[in-house]
């Protein structure tokens, strides 16, 4: 599922609210979400899952096509521990489910 | 403070004028339109923020942390989530120290 199916599905379930609207309301969540972690908060969703920034120090790598030693400054990554229920209802669907990879293009791909 | 679903509610209903009944309904009815489709063995991409992929683990050995002894931690499909590119720059330029 893409950000546009999402939108699209919680259209068909919200009927009162106008697709725009639920356009607005996913871009919003999402970007709170994001916001706090550029905060470095925490995001807590009971049921769903965590998301908290990860810290990994500085390094040196490598210049691939060089092959000169680079220091790669020390950063944060997002990190998601999914919650209970989302882990044991993922984990039962295995047994009904396949992994469908989605092939489909995000028309609202704005990354 | 962490931010939680009733933040989130705050937040549609202050920026969009949804009600609060209808902002919590579509808090929750997000969330559990991701997991549903992760339940039924779809991956959740979304854009500018990440994808929730899925991943089959196989059966390995583990140990009971408080007794020592060995039991083996079951096969199972988990969840992970890998961040958008325009995600992982925001929280690396914001958050650096």
């Amino acid at each position: 599922m893409t950000k546009s199916e999402l939108i699209e599905r919680l259209a068909a379930r919200q009927t009162h609210l106008m697709q725009k609207d639920v356009e607005l309301a996913v871009k919003q969540i999402l970007d709170r979400i994001s916001l706090a972690l550029a905060r470095q908060d925490r995001v807590e969703i009971r049921g769903f899952g965590s998301f908290a920034l990860h810290h990994r120090p500085s390094r040196v790598g490598r210049n691939p096509k060089t092959g000169e030693p680079v220091t790669i400054p020390a950063k944060h990554v997002p990190h998601f521990k999914p919650g209970k229920e989302m882990r044991e209802r993922v984990n039962a669907g295995a047994a009904t489910h396949p992994i469908v990879v989605s092939t489909s293009v995000d028309a609202d791909n704005d990354d | 403070m962490a931010l939680t679903k009733a933040e989130l509610s705050e937040a549609l209903f202050d920026e969009l004028g949804l009600n609060k009944r209808e902002a919590k309904e579509f808090v929750d009815l997000f969330f559990e339109e991701i997991r549903g489709r992760l339940e039924a063995g779809e991956e959740v991409k979304l854009s500018g923020f990440g994808n929730f992929e899925l991943r089959s683990k196989n059966q390995r050995p583990g140990r009971n942390p408080k007794t020592g002894e060995e039991i083996p931690i079951s096969a199972r499909r988990v969840v992970t989530f890998r961040p958008g590119q325009k995600l992982r720059l925001r929280v690396e330029l914001d958050a650096s120290d």
